[in-house]
């Protein structure tokens, strides 16, 4: 994986050398609240319900065992001994003091870590695929790519005041598992018939509380152009974006607005201003960053045989463990949803431990993924029954991975001040619902994504099924929404009646999966049954 | 602590500066002012007679004058570019790598802490109008 030179390091330095200082001016009265929170969110330190919270940068979801025993330490330190996995494939911390901020983002800059633009109206941390470079079918690995986008996108000048956040997801894959349609900008490495490397991009995706699937403005950007073509998206952004309603603000707002041909005729007629000025990046520098994404030392002629004689584990191996590209290995999920757990939460005894195994056991590689679970990308199909043990053991082994108690959840109103309700009892209550495995097993892949407010942190535009909590005269309602997806298929999913209490919900949950068990054809999935037979059954049952 | 930042050698424009319709009409006019919703390309044709353009942030928050004062520098503008109004210290270093070159901030600014703002961070990313090698080119010569 990539590893900073002096320049990378200086520059994370001074930022917690400049964060230092612009908290210290904020205790001192130098700086009002509001002139203070742009900076501290730019930094990722969001005030909550109950205390700061600290989101910390995994760029595009790939770190090493020596960063998670570092987060774990964090965790142990600063926080209350646990760190939540996000859906954008970021860590954040719950309860952290303003006073000791600093010092947590010194302690991540000595493990080449940080929290920079991690929120704020700034350009997020980049997302990408997490079996990237582990995965059969990719084009190549998105990586090299993704940290060059992470450097350009870094305290950039001009961008650092924009109308809103702005969201960047890339994958090298046909198989979309970074929702890249769901983004501000959305890539997919492709190459021509010429042989040539470039991407489609996708602009103008997103959730919130008006979703939109990015339409495709450009099939094929020659690679060596990707930065002075996002930039010329960024600067129609930045000048002509709404500024008047924070609602509003978004680059889908303008997208949608404008139209996407009128959109993206403005991106070229800017990009034609750009380009003759436009210093792209040398290709030296991808291809030195490159050098840091080899292939791992694979072993040769190794079995493709696993010994499955111990039921659990084969459960587990048919629903965690994901094809691997070479011959005798395995990607292996881990998932953060058990039972009674909460969606993306981790301990810092768990992410010591899964240090551990990655470094014994998957050249020193996790990811983070979307779904707020873990992955360890290259592991020995001999060495999985011993990681599925040690697994076990810490509560990580359950078998779960896209079935229907795998819930992407928000913090809802647990902890987030932007929450009208909460969103992990109801994601608790429904794994309840749906505890036995076999079951879940026999319902197959099924997305449920749950939010506790209009901001669709929780994604639950995106699911199968999503779940969208609101304030209704002062209680908390749950509405129901069927038909999304976040895949390569994506689409938004659309809500179906009127909203229900927090148990309600869940029989309602359970009323929908009901009506695609009983009208679903060989090998359908939920979401392929609701496409062809649409909504009408659905509510039939759950409102009759 | 300062209300007053410049970072040029000539002397300063002295008359004062018109909105862009006025500017666009007046033909010995040489000092612009350029709101946030402006599209500042229409200076460019006449980018010879500018001796100062001030760009308006009404709200720090806002930062479409950053777009503009880099298109004005692409574009060749040499003159005076100056960020007035709500422009707080944190916000300079930026605007000085967007090209700006003077400041007239609403609130007095800490000469100290700018001072340390502008020296903190000794490597860019990008490219930028001041002028700063991006660490891709210092990597490769």
């Amino acid at each position: 994986m990539y590893r900073y030179d002096k320049y990378d390091q200086a520059i994370v330095d001074a930022r917690v050398d400049e964060f230092r200082d612009q908290a210290r001016r904020r205790l001192a009265g130098e700086l009002t609240e509001d002139q203070f929170k742009p900076l501290r969110l730019k930094n990722g330190l969001y005030l909550q319900l109950h205390a700061y919270m600290l989101r910390v940068a995994i760029p595009y979801g790939t770190f090493n065992g020596r960063q998670m025993r570092k987060l774990a330490h964090i965790a142990r330190t600063y926080d209350r001994g646990y760190g939540h996995f996000t859906t954008r494939q970021n860590i954040q911390y719950n309860w952290i003091k303003l006073e000791e901020a600093a010092d947590i983002l010194a302690e991540l800059a000595t493990v080449e870590m940080h929290a920079i633009q991690t929120s704020g109206e700034s350009i997020r941390n980049i997302s990408s695929d997490q079996y990237a470079g582990a995965a059969a079918e990719e084009l190549a690995d998105p990586r090299p790519w993704a940290e060059l986008i992470r450097q350009a996108t870094t305290f950039h000048p001009e961008f650092s005041y924009l109308p809103r956040k702005f969201k960047i997801a890339l994958t090298a894959s046909p198989t979309d598992r970074a929702a890249i349609r769901l983004h501000d900008i959305g890539l997919r490495l492709v190459r021509n018939e010429a042989g040539e490397d470039g991407f489609e991009v996708y602009v103008g995706g997103g959730m919130g509380r008006t979703p939109f699937v990015a339409p495709l403005i450009r099939p094929f950007l020659p690679a060596d152009q990707l930065f002075s073509y996002v930039e010329a998206v960024l600067r129609v952004w930045n000048r002509y974006g709404r500024r008047d309603n924070i609602h509003k603000a978004r680059i889908k707002i303008l997208v949608h607005d404008l139209g996407a041909e009128e959109f993206t005729r403005q991106v070229e007629a800017e990009w034609q201003e750009i380009l003759p000025l436009a210093e792209d990046f040398p290709h030296a520098e991808l291809a030195r960053i490159a050098t840091f994404f080899p292939a791992p030392p694979y072993e040769t002629g190794l079995s493709d045989e696993i010994d499955l004689s111990d039921p659990d584990f084969a459960l587990w191996v048919g629903q965690n463990v994901h094809a691997h590209k070479a011959p005798g290995y395995a990607i292996a999920n881990i998932s953060l949803k058990p039972l009674h757990g909460i969606p993306g939460d981790v301990s810092a005894e768990q992410m010591d431990l899964i240090a551990d195994l990655a470094e014994r056991l998957s050249f020193d590689e996790i990811r983070a993924t979307h779904a707020q679970n873990l992955v360890l990308p290259h592991v020995r199909k001999a060495d999985l029954y011993q990681l599925w043990r040690a697994l076990d053991e810490a509560g990580l082994a359950t078998a779960n991975l896209d079935l229907v108690s795998d819930i992407i959840a928000c913090p809802g109103l647990d902890y987030c001040s932007l929450a009208n309700a909460r969103s992990i009892p109801v994601a608790q209550k429904i794994a309840e619902r749906f505890a036995d495995l076999d079951r879940q097993r026999g319902l197959g892949e099924l997305k449920i994504k749950i939010s506790g407010c209009i901001n669709a942190c929780g994604h639950h535009h995106a699911g199968h099924i999503g779940i969208l909590g609101v304030d209704r005269k002062g209680e908390e309602n749950y509405q129901l929404l069927l038909g999304g997806s976040g895949a390569e298929d994506a689409s938004l999913a659309r809500i179906i009646g009127p909203g229900f209490s927090e148990d309600g919900v869940v029989d309602a949950v359970e009323k929908a999966i009901d009506t695609y068990t009983s009208l679903r054809s060989e090998g359908e999935r939920f979401l392929d049954t609701y496409r062809r037979v649409g909504v009408e059954p659905f509510k039939a049952a759950i409102y009759g | 602590m300062v209300d007053n930042l410049r970072f040029r050698d000539d002397d300063p424009a002295d008359e004062p500066a018109v909105t862009l319709d006025a500017f666009l009409d007046q033909a010995n006019a040489a000092s612009v002012r350029i709101e946030p919703g402006d599209d500042v390309r229409r200076l460019i044709p006449v980018l010879d007679r500018v001796r100062l353009v001030e760009v308006d942030f009404p709200r720090f928050r806002d930062g479409r004058g950053y777009s503009s004062a880099r298109i004005l520098r692409e574009a060749g503008y040499k003159g005076e570019l100056k960020a007035v109004g709500d422009v707080l210290v944190d916000q300079i270093l930026f605007m000085r790598r967007c090209g700006f070159d003077s400041f007239a901030p609403d609130a007095p600014i800490d000469e100290e802490v700018l001072a340390r703002a502008l020296e903190r961070y000794r490597h860019v990313y990008q490219p930028a109008e001041d002028g700063l090698k991006p660490v891709w080119a210092l990597r490769h010569g």
